[in-house]
């Protein structure tokens, strides 16, 4: 099954051209007949499976949510499906970002826009913001609530 | 995207992006009517997308040990109820 039609890939690979550094998508999921229930799993991976073909500075690795247990807990993620954002790096730099559930609609386009922003290591804040974000001491989780629409 | 510019932007903030209906008992727990809902370290909700100010003064909360403590109670208290 295809997600994204030629004009959205064709779209997307002239997108993805303008990257400037690597960009890693780890994808966590469970195998066929896991034990969560998890009606998106698939169809995620699909998703970034798709995404990482278009160009090859977009990487995939996909994990499993119980196998690859260590790895989930290094990356904070307790549920599935889950996509960390990773950037360039040796190791790749963890990016601090996470999608869970399957990014559609309104939420595809926030994925891709990650990507880029994470491709061209540069968030975009303005100056007031990232003097103010440099003040920050606690460590913040950001949960943010989205629908699909 | 705006939190998730802030986590690219510094080490210490971590960004989800949470699918409310796969994931019910947490939309629930968060009491997400509208979206975008935002959580900050639990205890600190913001209803609707918001400028990156607003954003930032939210998180500067996580530095107020006193109004962190009552947020606190506060979540707690709603929690219960």
């Amino acid at each position: 099954m295809t997600l994204l039609d030629e004009k959205i890939q064709s779209q997307l690979r002239t997108m993805f051209a303008e990257l400037r550094h690597p960009v890693k998508l780890v994808m966590f999921t469970q195998s066929e007949g896991g034990a969560i229930e998890c009606a998106m799993c698939s169809e995620t991976r699909t998703l970034v499976e798709e995404l990482a073909a278009l160009s090859d500075k977009v990487g995939v690795e996909v994990l499993d949510f119980v196998a690859d247990e260590a790895a989930a807990q290094a990356y904070g993620i307790d549920k599935i499906p889950a996509i960390a954002i990773l950037g360039d790096g040796t190791p790749a730099k963890d990016a601090g970002i996470r999608f869970y559930g399957i990014p559609s609609g309104y939420e595809f386009g926030s994925l891709i826009e990650s990507i880029m922003m994470v491709g061209r290591a540069e968030p975009g804040l303005s100056a007031a913001a990232d003097q103010a974000l440099q003040q920050l001491r606690t460590p913040a989780h950001i949960q943010v609530y989205v629908t699909p629409t | 995207m705006l939190a998730n510019k802030l986590a690219l932007a510094s080490n210490l903030v971590r960004a989800d992006a949470v699918e409310a209906t796969e994931f019910p008992h947490l939309a629930s727990r968060y009491r997400v009517y509208g979206v975008p809902r935002t959580v900050i370290n639990e205890v600190i909700h913001i209803e609707g997308a918001v400028p990156e100010s607003t954003m930032l003064a939210h998180l500067a909360i996580l530095d107020d040990a006193q109004q962190m403590a009552q947020r606190t109670e506060e979540w707690e208290k709603r929690s219960k109820g």
